[in-house]
């Protein structure tokens, strides 16, 4: 080792030094909307520093390929961060995929390079990296194709499913096994990238969209972990840290997902919501529901002191914020109090509903999360929910027979009036009925949300 | 490498609980942005795709790792761009720049 080589090897590793240390404020900073853009920037400042010093790599002597990838990429990345907001749980699951195509790639070209005299521990964790990376591969593009409506949202399901899932899984850590015991036995290789990827596919197909938060911060999380095993295999420490953040950063948002639906990950995984229960909708229909007209549900708007608005996936599909935006206006200016409540698990990603609604301008201080805003139902004078269904549901209160009993949901259902922006009686996602609708203080406004919205602005005097 | 592993392991450690105690502060208004910008730092792994391009091993090694930069940035780029359009959609409604919401 020449003292050359050395020094400039330590103004490397100082270099990841800093960036690790901008990574982690980076995310600190993300804790309060305040400061939040100071973390990007911090993010941004690291990024640039760590790929200016792996340039500097004594080892690196082709620099056209790298550069001509790196301009390639950029080109790619601007139109992916220019998508609509509607668009962002699809480009979140596509960006995980890329992640993790990433990964999956560097580490098989290092076990071709490093094969036959691969240590043990190296081909341990290159198999984690790959099985990892593989399976974030292509469930991220099944999810990506359900968010995008590209694939059927509904679970798809057969017997013996989870059987099949754990034993390709078991196949695929056994061979991983026997490489590390007998790594110069490479044909086995591309079957391990390969039973990963089909497990990928095998993983999400079963899962429905209501199921989209937890999965895809599961996949954030599997990202995360697939980057820090291929730092053990290239020994970068930056890689290892930036892994483990983004590791923790995705079981804590799947562990919050979970909790928010009152299910555990296993129920997540095998469970294939949506499939047990759709028998239950049928027998539903004679019950009697009361329903109004724009203009009657705007004179009860304008007639009260406090509103909640509750919105949900229903209301994303209809590209209603911005209607609901102006309907906020009106109310506002005419002194009565809006607020929004959101779910967790409202919409296809966490804090999805929070970006849809800060994209139409609706201040981040009305936005209020469902633990703090569910005592303050019974003073509510008047809840509206907008394209939201199962997180509003009181059977989850009540009904111990009800699938989705013990969920935490929003409790529109002590408001003075519940007014329910819906396109029909048809049950939502789960196919659970919803007894919130028949009740006596319940309205049904039937129509598209968007156009039902307008309406109300209209009848407010708005245009 | 015995040695190498034990520190790259308490590193992994430690991260991960940085990670933890970093991440449940954040707010639930800021949960979408956040995973975009996790997404964009976690391509990180594309100093190993450029190590992999750059030492110029062998050309499948080269393509593989061309791919995989391709990959890797379009996360780097993309992800920052749409974190910072998302976060500066978030405005409060209260005149002074007090302190947001609370996580």
């Amino acid at each position: 080792m020449t003292p050359e080589f050395a020094a400039s090897q330590y103004v490397i590793e100082v270099i990841y030094l800093v960036a690790s240390a901008l990574f982690i404020l980076s995310l600190k900073w993300m804790s309060s909307p305040t400061t939040a853009r100071h973390g990007i920037l911090a993010g941004e400042i690291g990024m640039v520093l760590a790929i200016g010093g792996t340039l500097l790599h004594h080892g690196i002597v082709d620099y056209k390929w790298v550069i001509i990838a790196l301009v390639l990429g950029s080109g790619i990345g601007i139109p992916l961060g220019m998508v609509q907001m509607t668009a962002v749980p699809q480009r979140t699951a596509l960006s995980h995929a890329f992640g993790a195509l990433c990964v999956t790639l560097v580490g098989s070209a290092e076990f071709y390079l490093q094969t036959p005299q691969i240590p043990k521990f190296t081909m341990s964790v290159l198999s984690m990296e790959v099985i990892l990376g593989g399976l974030t591969f292509t469930g991220s593009l099944i999810a990506a194709g359900k968010l995008q409506e590209v694939l059927p949202q509904r679970p798809i399901t057969y017997k013996g499913q989870n059987i099949v899932n754990l034993g390709l899984l078991a196949v695929a850590i056994g061979l991983a096994v026997y490489l590390v015991l007998h790594p110069e036995a490479k044909q086995y290789f591309p079957l391990i990238v390969g039973i990963a990827l089909l497990f990928g596919v095998f993983l999400v197909i079963p899962i429905g969209g209501a199921d989209m938060p937890t999965v895809i911060s599961l996949l954030n999380s599997y990202a995360g972990l697939s980057a820090a095993a291929m730092g053990f295999v290239l020994n970068s420490k930056l890689l290892i840290i930036a892994g483990a953040l983004d590791g923790s950063s995705g079981l804590i948002l799947s562990v919050i997902m979970c909790r928010a639906m009152n299910r555990s990950f296993t129920n997540v995984l095998f469970g294939a919501f949506g499939q047990v229960q759709t028998s239950a909708a049928a027998g539903q229909e004679a019950k009697p529901v009361r329903s109004a007209t724009p203009e009657e549900a705007a004179a009860i708007l304008a007639a009260a002191n406090k509103v909640v608005v509750v919105p949900g996936y229903g209301m994303a599909v209809a590209q209603a914020q911005h209607k609901v935006r102006e309907l906020y206006d009106l109310l506002t200016k005419k002194g009565v109090d809006v607020r929004f409540a959101i779910h967790p698990v409202a919409g296809r990603m966490p804090g999805h509903m929070n970006v849809l609604l800060a994209e139409a301008d609706i201040p981040y201080d009305r936005l209020i999360e469902m633990d703090e805003i569910n005592g303050d139902f019974p003073q509510t004078d008047v809840a509206l929910v907008i394209g939201a269904n199962d997180v509003t549901n009181p059977a989850a209160r009540t009904d111990q027979s009800s699938p989705i009993f013990g969920m935490p949901i929003l409790d529109v259902d002590k408001a003075h009036t519940v007014m329910v922006i819906k396109r029909g009686m048809s049950p939502g996602f789960a196919g659970i009925d919803n007894p919130l609708y028949y009740l006596d203080n319940n309205l049904m406004l039937f129509g598209d949300a968007k156009q039902f919205v307008g309406s109300i602005v209209k009848a407010l005097g708005g245009h | 490498m015995p040695s190498n592993l034990i520190d790259a392991l308490f590193v992994f450690m430690l991260a991960a609980f940085i990670g933890f105690e970093v991440i449940r502060h954040v707010s639930p208004l800021l949960h979408t942005p956040l995973m975009s910008l996790t997404n964009a730092l976690d391509a990180i792994a594309v100093v190993g795709a450029i190590v992999l391009v750059g030492e110029r091993r062998a050309p499948y090694a080269t393509v593989m790792g061309v791919i995989a930069i391709v990959a890797a940035t379009s996360n780097v780029v993309g992800g920052f761009f749409i974190t910072d359009r998302m976060l500066k959609m978030f405005k409060t409604s209260r005149p002074t720049k007090a302190q947001g919401t609370k996580p």
